[in-house]
């Protein structure tokens, strides 16, 4: 088998130590969640820390509970942990459907909040073995100096491939982030960037602790669909998480949308303001999804072809905002069963 | 037809059963290649060319040799014997000696105290290459005949052939109506869940065992003993069971050799385990096919002649290249009564992993191209696709136009099954725009009628040791890959004597403690392995019988063996237990030994490239697909499958429904997603060429939860030339399911994809192209043929052979090398032994430096 280098590790049990080992460890050391992401990774040598702090024993990380008007979910509950959770299923449909589209019931059970959300950037030709990214001469985002996706552009392209991270954008969420001498908070869409090397906000010594989910109002509602060749373990090569408040029989008062995977990180779109004020007529749900699907521009570094890609987020976008105006997904098509359907949970 | 086994009342045959191996399977014990661990065990890992084509110019491994905890660095110089699985394609070297060809080519193994050290220690090893161009597809092999990938063969044409039966052409030219058209099959690879994985060891008295996951343990075998240059009976080869093979472990793999080596050598064992990304490496799967098939028929949709081309992307080396370039020609002709035929095939080399035999070996490629274009035959007639077939059904216990001897024919009933099944009169053509039916036949090989080398020896061997406690051991070289192979020689053998399959102990995949069966490949082993298996079987019953006989007065004629007992059919409490009966046996015979032996019946095809395609038998398999079709996006959902499989006499049930449904499921990967996809960098950037995605999770395969609803036909007639009437059922229901989905995409949408993998995006094309309706190749090369040679079809006076080829002479291959012994260890390689044989295949002798 594939063999990860040699590193130390550390198995911290409070978040101050988590901390502090993570500050000594400098540019050397990354935190070790559920190791889906990272463990492979490792084996392939796309990263390669000397120094590995696990947050599984680190007390208080699994908790989750009411905190005021929102709720508070620890980084380390598993995927497992949260779709299991009666009030997630209900209440926060998008991120319930995002997370019970993670990957494989195993993985899942491994994979927490917190890894998903600091998911490592994406690319077919970064997500090989150390022997085939010699080959090619590696790529800039590892030990390499070009983008192999658009060889004169000065950026990388790895696309965000996260589940979680567009639904809470959609859901209003907030992270919190430890270090050794506080905690901040800041909304997940700030927590992430266009860039598909730094991709996140986070400073190199902050621990991803708590997310923090608005508990909703009466009338809101949510949702996330997720394109992928296969209903059972693919990461997303398009994602919609999309999130509406409507009184019953009323109109809508405030719309998000937001298109994971088609970026280094998730797009909100603003073409969800013409959502507003209306009540989802075919004609208004056609001319968002026309407008936000433009803000998808597919790059030769995932499944299916480009084109396609395209073509497929109008209509997933269209399929999403029909759900949340009431349609069965069932009667949408077999594509629309397969992107809004859930794998089995649990 | 068959009315004497048809009507035969059996015991253990039929009755579905749970299969011997199960309990193993399920509790996680069966012990596979790396489940093996021995006392002092060293591990291996190979250091593989990261350039697509390249000359080695020099290799230090001087950081490597020298490195803690490192045993031993091979390169190609130790191991300079080339070898391949045919004869004509020794085109392989363990370690390449001054050439790789593909980016994953093998150039150095280290071995080292355990795995991590020998990964690391592959750093160590700097290797210097110059780079040289690469061909990337068929197309430019043609057009680009320097550099040359291989020494032989014409330019980068590996191979070409040219065959017909009849005058085609007069033929065409009288037909009412011809049909052309092009087609594309993409190449994809077995991904058996087991990675290959190898241990080998010297035993104290100094031979050499190799435990392997193998489909082909007698043919690694025979590679072993050619490359370590020592003698066959020195070499025990171990075929573990396998985690799947379809094809993919049936070449003598370079990781063998290696570690087989490293053990002389070192004189401890040495594991290796290969990485998902090796596996992609070794391939020899689907050959990417492009085809040209030319059909004229006349008014009423009966084919008078066919002519077919087929194109054929090899990879690097030639593998079983050669049976494949054949085999995408040899089975046109046994489902339809094809009057004249002519076939022309073409194998190019290109810088990817070679590709070989996968499940259906060359045969689904023509299959989908015949069965798409039936489909439209019907559809331009206006006749039914199902009506159609059914009135031209090649007849049973006949020759085919190239000397293909059909047995018993189940596919008309195959084809009723189906069509009852599905209610296919009353949905195709006749569901809601997005929805449709596709219909689709095969056939299959139970057996290939010659051997990989050529040989006058059985092709299947079992041997019977039976003792005073009542146990029976039975023996037989054959490999179980899951397939169920092991269950077939216990249930036969139960069957005749008369007891449980859960009696016997079984010894298969093993050199030393077994006869030679040549391996899990072609279908072979229920038919082939299964004669042996009753041959032994009977003889050991009459040994038994003849005792029992004498002692209970009863004639032996009138003994029945069934229930664990040997009683008087007329007086069934006359009778002793199966034990006592082999005591009796063993008092007047002494120690109960049998031996039972298969060889294929000769072949009618007598012509150069006849020995590819006769078969004792051909199994049938007639398909429908139900699925819908999203318009908007080009989405394609199989909703359902029936499929009916004409199997002779089932001998489990479980396994073989087993089989249908895996072949369904492999089927449903190529038909809509599967692609050993190649990705070439910017050109003025960089020469490389790299398989797109090597791994697991990107490769795009189904799973369990992608599986529509299958339902199983099996069509069981009896077929004379299989054992107890059994014909092979673990290939031949792949074939009918792709073509099927095609046609069916084509009742639901209206357009035609012409090519696999059907995705979403080749659908919407089609749908997008208002002219053609079609998605799919537009052309196929301009190929300069060789005169084919020419056979007159049986009912053209023919009698087999060409007319116009010169008189051959079979020569018997060299069947081992017993004269090379060499026990004990080998002299280290930086003294190679003096009179080594090299037959080095390199165009250049030029050698690389090599420092360590």
């Amino acid at each position: 088998m594939m063999r990860c280098g040699r590193f130390h590790y550390h198995a911290p049990r409070t978040l101050r130590d988590a901390c502090a080992m993570l500050q000594d460890a400098g540019s050397d050391g990354m935190l070790l969640a559920g190791g889906t992401d990272l463990v492979p990774n490792m084996k392939r040598r796309q990263q390669t820390p000397k120094v590995v702090i696990s947050l599984r024993h680190v007390a208080g990380l699994r908790d989750a509970g009411p905190d005021g008007n929102r709720v508070r979910l620890g980084a380390m509950l598993t995927l497992s942990d949260l779709t299991a959770k009666e009030e997630v299923r209900a209440r926060h449909t998008a991120l319930f459907k995002a997370a019970a589209q993670v990957a494989t019931p195993h993985l899942r059970n491994m994979g927490t909040l917190g890894g998903n959300l600091c998911l490592d950037t994406r690319c077919n030709y970064y997500d090989q073995n150390y022997e085939w990214r010699k080959a090619i001469n590696f790529c800039m985002k590892k030990a390499g100096e070009i983008c192999w996706v658009a060889p004169s552009s000065r950026r990388c392209w790895a696309i965000s491939s996260t589940d979680t991270a567009p639904a809470l954008i959609a859901l209003g969420a907030e992270v919190a982030l430890a270090t050794r001498d506080g905690e901040r908070t800041l909304g997940v869409a700030d927590f992430c960037r266009d860039d598909g090397i730094q991709y996140l906000t986070r400073n190199p010594d902050e621990i991803l602790t708590q997310v923090l989910l608005p508990i909703p109002a009466p009338g809101e509602s949510s949702t996330y669909w997720k394109l992928r060749r296969r209903g059972s373990f693919d990461f997303p090569v398009l994602s919609v998480a999309a999130w509406i408040r409507r009184p019953p029989e009323g109109r809508v008062e405030a719309a998000r949308l937001v298109l994971g995977s088609v970026a280094s990180r998730p797009v909100i779109a603003e073409a969800a303001a013409g959502l507003v004020g209306t009540t989802l007529s075919e004609d208004v749900i056609e001319a968002v999804a026309e407008e936000a699907s433009r803000l998808a521009k597919p790059l030769d570094n995932t499944d299916f072809s480009l084109g396609w890609r395209k073509k497929a987020a109008r209509y997933l976008i269209t399929g999403a905002l029909r759900e949340l105006r009431g349609d069965d997904p069932q009667t949408l098509g077999p594509l629309a069963r397969r992107a809004a359907e859930l794998a089995p949970v649990g | 037809m068959s009315s004497r086994i048809a009507a035969l009342d059996l015991q253990v045959v039929g009755k579905p059963r749970r299969r011997v191996d199960a309990r193993a399977k399920v509790t996680g014990q069966t012990r596979f290649a790396d489940d093996l661990f021995l006392p002092r065990m060293l591990h291996c890992k190979l250091l593989r060319s990261p350039h697509p084509h390249a000359r080695i110019r020099r290799i230090d491994a001087r950081a490597a040799v020298t490195a803690p905890g490192v045993k031993l660095v091979l390169t190609g110089v130790d191991l300079p014997i080339p070898y391949g699985i045919l004869p004509v394609s020794q085109d392989e070297h363990a370690l390449c000696l001054n050439r790789v060809r593909f980016v994953g080519d093998p150039v150095a193994a280290v071995v080292a105290v355990d795995e991590q050290t020998a990964c690391e220690a592959l750093d160590g090893i700097r290797v210097d290459y110059e780079p040289l161009p690469t061909i990337a597809d068929p197309e430019e092999a043609l057009t680009t005949p320097q550099p040359r990938i291989q020494p032989y063969g014409d330019g980068n044409v590996h191979k070409k052939v040219a065959l017909q039966f009849g005058e085609v052409d007069a033929a065409m030219a009288s037909a009412d109506r011809v049909f052309e058209d092009i087609f594309f099959y993409e190449g994809s690879t077995h991904l058996a869940i087991e990675q290959h994985a190898a241990l080998a060891a010297v035993d104290p008295d100094g031979k050499l065992t190799l435990w392997s996951s193998t489909q082909t343990p007698h043919y690694v075998h025979r590679a072993l003993s050619r490359v370590l240059g020592i003698s066959p009976a020195h070499i025990r080869v171990i075929a573990t069971p396998n985690g799947g093979g379809f094809g993919g472990k049936s070449d003598p793999f370079n990781h063998e050799i290696v570690v087989a080596k490293a053990a002389m050598l070192l004189g401890r064992p040495v594991k290796i385990c290969l990485t998902r990304e090796e596996v992609f490496y070794c391939h020899r799967g689907r050959h990417p096919v492009l085809m040209k098939l030319v059909t004229g028929v006349n008014g009423d949709g009966r084919i008078v002649a066919m002519d077919l081309q087929t194109l054929l992307d090899g990879g690097a080396y030639g593998s079983y290249g050669v049976a494949s370039t054949f085999y995408t020609g040899a089975l046109q002709t046994v489902t339809y009564e094809v009057p004249r035929y002519r076939f022309r095939g073409c194998r190019v080399f290109t810088n990817k992993p070679p590709c070989g035999p996968k499940r259906g070996h060359g045969t689904p490629q023509p299959r989908f191209a015949q069965e798409i274009q039936l489909d439209k035959i019907a559809v331009a007639l206006g006749r039914d696709p199902a009506e159609l077939r059914k009135s031209q059904l090649a007849k049973p216990h006949a020759l085919t136009a190239n000397y293909m001897r059909i047995g018993t024919m189940g596919l008309g009933e195959c084809i009723d099954r189906v069509v009852a099944g599905s209610g296919w009169k009353n949905k195709h053509g006749k569901l809601r725009f997005g929805h449709g039916v596709g219909l689709a036949c095969s056939s299959y090989l139970c057996g290939a009628g010659l051997p990989i080398y050529w040989n006058a020896l059985p092709h299947s061997g079992v041997q019977l040791q039976l003792d005073r406690s009542g146990r029976v051991a039975a023996f037989c070289g054959a490999t179980e890959i899951g397939q169920g192979s092991d269950d077939v020689l216990a249930n036969l053998v139960a069957e005749v004597l008369g007891i449980d399959p859960f009696d016997i102990r079984l010894v298969s995949g093993d050199t030393d403690l077994g006869p030679v069966d040549l391996g899990s490949y072609s279908s072979r082993v229920t038919l082939m392995m299964g004669h042996a298996a009753l041959q032994a079987a009977e003889r050991a019953r009459d040994l038994i019988a003849q005792a029992v006989s004498a002692s209970l007065e009863v004639p032996a004629s009138r003994l029945v063996f069934a229930g664990r007992r040997v009683f008087d059919a007329e007086a069934p409490a006359r009778g002793v237990s199966f034990a006592e009966a082999v005591q009796r046996g063993e008092a007047m015979h002494g120690t109960l030994g049998t031996t039972g032996s298969y060889t294929p019946p000769e072949s009618a095809a007598k012509y150069k490239g006849g020995g590819v395609g006769p078969s004792p038998a051909y199994s049938y398999s007639a398909c429908v697909v139900e699925v819908q079709v999203q318009p908007e996006t080009g989405w394609v959902e199989v909703e359902k499958i029936w499929i009916a499989h004409d199997i002779g006499r089932s001998l489990n049930p479980v396994l073989a429904r087993g089989q249908v449904e895996g072949s369904v499921y492999m089927a449903l990967g190529e038909a809509l997603m599967e692609e050993m996809a190649y990705r070439r960098l910017p050109r003025h950037l960089s020469g490389v060429l790299v398989h797109k995605f090597p791994s697991l999770l990107e490769y795009k395969s189904p799973t369990t939860l992608e599986m529509p609803e299958v339902i199983t036909y099996l069509v069981e007639n009896p077929d004379e030339a299989g054992p107890l009437g059994a014909k092979e059922v673990g290939q031949g229901p792949l074939l009918p399911v792709m073509p099927a989905v095609a046609n069916a995409v084509y009742d639901a949408v209206g357009v035609r994809v012409d090519e696999v993998p059907i995705t979403p995006e080749k659908v919407l094309r089609a749908l997008g192209d208002r002219e053609s309706r079609r998605c799919g190749p537009k052309s196929f090369p301009f190929i300069v043929w060789p005169e084919p040679l020419k056979v007159a079809p049986p009912w053209e006076g023919g009698d087999g052979t060409a007319v116009n080829e010169k008189p051959r002479r079979r020569k018997e291959g060299v069947l081992m090398s017993p004269d090379v012994v060499q026990p004990g260890l080998a002299p280290h390689p930086s003294t190679p032994e003096a009179g080594q044989k090299t037959e080095s295949s390199e165009s250049s002798p030029e050698m690389p430096e090599v420092l360590r």
